[in-house]
């Protein structure tokens, strides 16, 4: 275990390692530089004129002249010892101040998503297989179909629509007004519970959809297996039966693909975080890339890999524990 | 016909000493030598939803291509009379009798007596036929075929017939949607292809090199399926510089979107490289001296060549739904362009909604779109699978 372990981290070390780079090429792409936009946005509107001899001073100050490997080197090295992401020019700060606990918001949305995802599918995906050829079955088969083409953000609007038919209430945010900017309490914590259901049902939607078509397809399979077979045979109760065999094993499917899931509902977040006025979340990314504020855009990206890649670490630690065979394969 | 393979597969299992008639015998004859396409075209056929699905598709693609014949209007052009109108209907009857040619009711301005806006209501006494294969406004078929033939116009050329409504400028919903089919089918198009032609080259040497360099390509892989894909659209998109024009927008977008779409496909393409590597006929061709291309492109691809075709079909929705959803924030496609996520810009507020529902009616196309995508790639992947017919 713990080579394997011990092999999967340095896996994770490398991709980490690629991202960072693919980020920072990323963050290089749009025309100009940050000593560009620096100069634009102090300047503009002062009637102070801007030689071009002045931008190459600010270039200079921020080490922007020097050659691009060296600038990734000291843009990561900074992260890395240091945590610091750079400055957000939009808001004339640190990056770091800027994101903040929108971490932990973010966080918060991805397990809730996570959590009601598995909720609902593991046990729709297991009784669907059970009953295969139901009416319940092709049902379920129809909706994940729905699932997999409705797109979140445009269920989201309809379901704001429909909300604000029946209750006349407005849903949207991930705060009660006057508290966002509270400090956090319980009081703030259980607000936010009360508002996250709404962008975590709109985000598990497609993942539901998506798990609930493998658990099914797992689960048949291993409800064809001999040694279900046997237990029947053996006289073991039926939902026994189902607990101890095909369902254990129906689940590794899902333990293999949290990765997946993380990058889907990340995928997703900021589409779907615009149309629920989730400003806290969504709306700085679009700006970020709006403005070319890129460390703000950089820092998010890189955050929201790092979960993913985490995730598939974790996922892949799990499933070894799950099924020891895969364990074995790998060495 | 359709049932040709039912038949056969049976008869391969089950009838064998039976005597069979002349005409079963020359079914079964038919299906041992048709060719591997006939096979899955007969197979595909019996998938009842998938055949709808392909239908579906079919119509959405004719609409794209004839836009400027079936929309009665071009996609900017204006009614100023009829601004945020609701749908019209054609009708038969009213409550002055019927008539065998369809009409609408002429509209006339008003002032609403509450808000003191300009709205259009019906006025029921004065009907508006129809004509079909009518002369209209000057548009290019295909883009370069002049032409003035619509596929149904009005008869009084001042009144226009919106179908299904306008939106805040009184441009035509029914129209911009046609044109719109026309955009967001071939982004997904021609994406399609540009992430398969680099899925084919990227899989195709790592499948068939392996060693270090397949190591190499899937780390890199790897990478890129492991960014989430639509921040990673958007850092992309939010690059293009603000004064390209929409034509370099369209083509850059379908760059972005075709450039990481490849390397699910290009992960199939190398596992099955991988495996039929070592298979004696790819062996055989080796020692016979044939060149690595030649042996990829002749002896190893045509044994999945069907896989591929269903793992195109399925990523179509992806490019499709990328699309529409960049352009919905407003990082896709820009204005005067129309896409499905265009037009679904002016729809992202629930107050839009309830006011002018019908601005809604172009995401119904992205999820018929999207739909019937997945259901013929299931359907394919069914009759692709050459061992379907013994179950």
């Amino acid at each position: 275990m713990l080579r394997f372990t011990l092999e999967r981290l340095v896996g994770m070390i490398v991709t980490m390692v690629l991202v960072s780079m693919m980020v920072f090429l990323i963050m290089e792409i749009p025309p100009g530089d940050y000593a560009d936009r620096y100069a634009f946005r102090k300047y503009s509107g002062t009637g102070i004129a801007i030689t071009e001899a002045d931008i190459e001073a600010i270039r200079h100050d921020f080490g922007l002249d020097k050659p691009m490997a060296l600038r990734y080197v000291d843009w990561i090295g900074n992260i890395v010892l240091h945590g610091d992401f750079g400055q957000a020019f939009a808001f004339e700060t640190d990056v770091t101040k800027v994101i903040g606990d929108k971490v932990w918001l973010t966080m918060a949305i991805l397990f809730g998503t996570l959590l009601l995802t598995y909720l609902i599918a593991i046990p729709i995906g297991i009784y669907a297989a059970v009953r295969r050829a139901s009416f319940a079955d092709y049902g379920l088969t129809i909706f994940s179909y729905l699932g997999l083409a409705l797109p979140n953000f445009l269920l989201a609007l309809i379901l704001l629509y429909f909300v604000n038919l029946w209750f006349g209430a407005d849903i949207g945010g991930l705060f009660s007004t006057g508290m966002s900017d509270a400090p956090w309490s319980f009081a703030k914590a259980w607000d936010l519970i009360k508002h996250l259901w709404l962008p975590a049902f709109v985000l598990a939607w497609s993942a539901v959809a998506y798990q609930i078509q493998t658990i099914r397809a797992t689960m048949s399979d291993e409800l064809n297996k001999l040694s279900v077979t046997a237990a029947r045979a053996r006289g073991v109760p039926e939902t026994k039966l189902l607990i101890k065999y095909p369902a254990r094993l129906a689940i590794n499917p899902v333990v293999s693909t949290i990765g997946f899931d993380v990058n889907r509902i990340f995928s997703e977040l900021p589409i779907v975080a615009v149309v629920l006025g989730l400003t806290e979340l969504g709306e700085l990314l679009l700006n970020a890339y709006l403005d070319l504020d890129m460390y703000v855009a950089g820092a998010i990206l890189l955050m929201l890999t790092f979960v993913i890649v985490l995730m598939n670490f974790i996922s892949d630690l799990l499933l070894a524990w799950l099924d020891p065979r895969i364990k074995l394969g790998s060495n | 016909m359709a049932d040709i393979t039912d038949t056969c597969a049976s008869m391969v299992t089950s009838t064998k000493g039976k005597k069979e008639s002349a005409k079963e015998h020359k079914k079964r004859l038919k299906y041992y030598s048709a060719s591997q396409w006939t096979l899955i075209w007969w197979r595909f056929r019996r998938h009842r939803a998938a055949m709808v699905a392909a239908a579906v598709l079919i119509f959405m693609a004719l609409l794209g291509i004839f836009a400027e014949f079936v929309a009665p209007y071009g996609p900017t052009s204006r009614d100023t009379k009829y601004l945020d109108g609701a749908p019209q209907v054609p009708l038969f009857c009213d409550q002055n009798g019927c008539s065998w040619r369809p009409f609408v009711h002429g509209v006339s301005t008003k002032r609403d007596p509450v808000t003191l806006r300009a709205i259009s209501v019906p006025d029921p006494e004065k009907r508006v036929y129809l004509t079909f294969f009518a002369q209209g406004e000057k548009t290019e078929l295909l883009g370069f075929i002049p032409s003035k033939t619509h596929f149904f116009l009005l008869d009084d050329k001042r009144a226009k017939l919106h179908l299904w409504g306008t939106d805040d400028l009184g441009r035509d919903v029914f129209s911009r949607t046609i044109y719109a089919t026309r955009t967001s089918l071939s982004i997904g198009v021609i994406g399609v292809l540009i992430s398969f032609v680099l899925a084919l080259i990227i899989g195709g040497v790592a499948g068939y090199a392996g060693g270090w360099v397949d190591n190499i390509i899937q780390r890199v892989t790897e990478v890129i399926r492991v960014v989430p894909i639509i921040p990673l659209y958007m850092g992309l998109a939010a690059a293009m510089p603000k004064e390209w024009s929409t034509t370099e927008v369209y083509f850059a977008m379908t760059l972005i979107l075709g450039f990481f779409g490849w390397p699910t496909l290009a992960r199939r393409i190398r596992s099955q490289l991988l495996s039929i590597r070592s298979e004696d006929y790819v062996v055989a061709a080796r020692l016979a001296g044939a060149r690595p291309l030649r042996i990829i492109s002749q002896h190893m691809l045509p044994s999945f060549t069907s896989f591929i075709i269903v793992d195109l079909v399925i990523s179509f929705p992806y490019m499709i739904l990328s699309e529409t959803a960049l352009s919905f924030v407003g990082l896709g496609l820009r204005p005067p362009t129309v896409s499905w996520g265009v037009l679904l810009q002016q729809a992202q507020s629930v107050r839009v909604i309830e006011q002018t529902p019908w601005l809604f009616i172009p995401a119904i196309f992205v999820v018929l779109a999207v739909l019937a995508f997945t259901v013929v790639g299931d359907g394919l992947r069914d009759a692709a699978d050459p061992y379907s017919d013994a179950r």
